[in-house]
């Protein structure tokens, strides 16, 4: 168990390294973002709301706990908040599958984002995954299908959304949850199409050169903020609570500027965001 | 009729794999279901379905084209593009070249548009001859484009998915595509137009979690494997074996997640009847 200082702070390799940023390898940020002592969504949203009332159930099948939604206040602004969450010891983890949604996860963020379009209220999404979850049932229960479907229904809400990426955002699983208007990323959070242990195994064959895949899959939010899919990144060189007010000094500031769109605009800005990612040269050999 | 070539199959063209008799390179391919070898073009003139036991083959680009539009009708959009190496992978380039050279394609989808028993329509087709039907951003910008288009020319849209998932070589670039091909496919669902997706062998992750799933209509060939986490990893994860049937097309029947399995030899008539039903009209 953490002592309580360590408890103050964030899970980081060392806090030199934090602090020197040129230092610091991919591989380091990928350990940071997966380490048991990394903190978890509910814990970022106990700083950063000022009230949380958790809402369970996809109304269809169950109530899958590894995404947790609910209502949350920030002064005199209401959300609908949508997070991954990974459990913080052993009982905890799998209770909530080591935060690897099932589909239900899916269905239940969908069901509180279309209410939260109801009832026009922004949404803030936590992305904290390894990935949707690869078993028998979530195969059964359409797992490809509650991914496409989150980003679909995501794509058309008419309401503000923000995304944060506090820890691993891994493949479909935690894209479901990332088409948001502004993504915001904290320095040691990673976001990659796959874990390097499956990159390297797909790519060469060989899971044990994940440390290597790590370096060239371009996942750190540096990565993600030159590819202009992260709109800002949050320096992690504070003990976590000031870590967690800069987030929602953000999301205060993200939420008055998208504020200003109307609900047509916030559409076609989220649509822009996504639409123009990938570059292109021109393919001039005759094929 | 397709019906007629295979009951008037010749059978000598079909030798039994301990005949041990010499397979001339080339011209003959071994049925890995049944392991009868077959003669190249009573395979092809049976569009791909062993005509001993019925196992379907994957089909490259070309031949689907072939007998799912009408004649001489499909027009590839012109969309030459080439991805940049977004992550500067060592022979991922030269490999995009051997694929070029094997498949005579330049990326693992055709998008153009095509007429179907007359009624004209948008069409894509994944190839996973190409790189495993992979999506990078090529991949992506091109169904995207169909998309667009297909909105544009007030068309229906039909896309063929045969896909491994998403390109790891183009890393979380790749990954992205799978928003950006849902994002357009939003507009398509509000300016109104049909969607039909087809899931062939094999359909799998990235392209399974978007616009595979995300058709107003979904169908299925026969048998096809289709999921979203690859059956090594599930197995892998959950420390047992699969079971039988697990991830086939009948599967996603019967978990109610296609709305019809369709025959390959009955693919373009059903695809007519469903543009014609949702009130297409012979141009
Ligand atoms: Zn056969």
């Amino acid at each position: 168990m953490p002592t309580k200082k360590e408890n103050n702070k964030n899970a980081s390799i060392k806090d030199r390294k934090c602090n020197n940023k040129n230092g610091i390898t991919a591989w380091e940020r990928v350990e940071i973002a997966r380490n048991s002592n990394r903190k978890t969504a509910l814990d970022y949203i106990k700083i950063i709301f000022d009230e949380f009332i958790e809402l369970h159930g996809d109304r269809l099948f169950k109530d899958d706990k590894a995404t947790v939604c609910g209502l949350a206040r920030i002064g005199n602004q209401n959300f609908t908040v949508i997070a991954q969450q990974k459990g913080r010891n052993t009982k905890e983890n799998i209770e909530r599958n080591f935060g690897m949604p099932n589909p239900e996860s899916y269905r239940k963020a969908i069901r509180l984002m279309k209410q939260a379009e109801k009832f026009n209220r922004p949404i803030v999404t936590f992305v904290d995954t390894k990935g949707a979850y690869p078993g028998i049932g979530a195969e059964e229960r359409g797992q490809g299908e509650a991914i496409a479907r989150s980003m679909f229904e995501m794509a058309k809400l008419t309401v503000p959304i923000i995304v944060v990426v506090i820890g691993e955002g891994s493949s479909g699983g935690a894209l479901a949850i990332t088409i948001g208007n502004k993504i915001i990323m904290l320095e040691n959070a990673i976001y990659s199409i796959l874990s390097p242990e499956g990159y390297a195994s797909i790519v060469w064959k060989d899971s044990s050169r994940a440390k290597e895949a790590a370096e060239v899959m371009k996942l750190t939010a540096k990565d993600l903020y030159d590819f202009k899919i992260v709109d800002k990144i949050i320096k992690e060189d504070k003990e976590f609570e000031d870590v967690a007010l800069k987030i929602k000094s953000e999301i205060k500031k993200e939420l008055k500027e998208l504020q200003k769109l109307s609900s047509k605009e916030l559409v076609e800005q989220r649509y822009d965001k996504f639409r123009n990612i990938g570059e292109y040269e021109t393919y001039s050999k005759k094929v | 009729m397709i019906v007629d070539k295979i009951k008037k199959r010749d059978n000598k063209s079909i030798i039994k794999k301990d005949n041990k008799v010499d397979i001339p390179e080339g011209k003959w391919i071994k049925c890995e279901h049944c392991k009868e070898i077959i003669y190249k073009e009573v395979l092809k003139a049976n569009n791909g379905i062993c005509p001993t036991c019925g196992h379907y083959f994957r089909m490259n680009c070309k031949s689907r084209i072939e007998i799912i539009a009408d004649e001489g009708s499909f027009k590839k959009f012109n969309i030459n593009i080439d991805t940049v190496n977004p992550l500067k992978m060592q022979d991922y380039k030269e490999k995009l070249e051997k694929f070029r050279e094997k498949t005579n394609m330049d990326e693992a989808v055709q998008c153009g548009t095509c007429k179907i028993n007359g009624i004209e329509t948008v069409l894509c087709v994944m190839d996973s001859n190409f790189f495993m039907g992979s999506m990078g951003s090529v991949v992506g910008e091109k169904i995207t484009y169909s998309i667009e288009k297909a909105i544009n020319l007030k068309l229906p849209i039909i896309i063929f998915s045969c896909s491994g998932g998403a390109r790891m070589q183009e890393g979380i670039i790749s990954l992205m595509q799978m928003a950006k091909v849902t994002e357009a496919l939003t507009k398509l669902d509000k300016a109104g137009n049909l969607y039909i997706s087809v899931l062939t062998d094999p359909t799998y992750g990235g392209v399974t979690a978007s616009f595979a799933n995300l058709g107003d209509i979904i169908l299925a060939e026969p048998k096809a494997m289709i999921g979203f986490a690859g059956q090594r990893v599930i197995e892998q994860t959950i420390g047992e074996k699969l079971p039988d049937g697990f991830q086939t097309a009948e599967f996603m029947l019967e978990h109610g997640f296609i709305d019809k399995i369709v025959e390959r030899n009955l693919m373009k008539e059903t695809l007519y009847d469903l543009l014609r039903l949702n009130g297409y009209k012979k141009v």
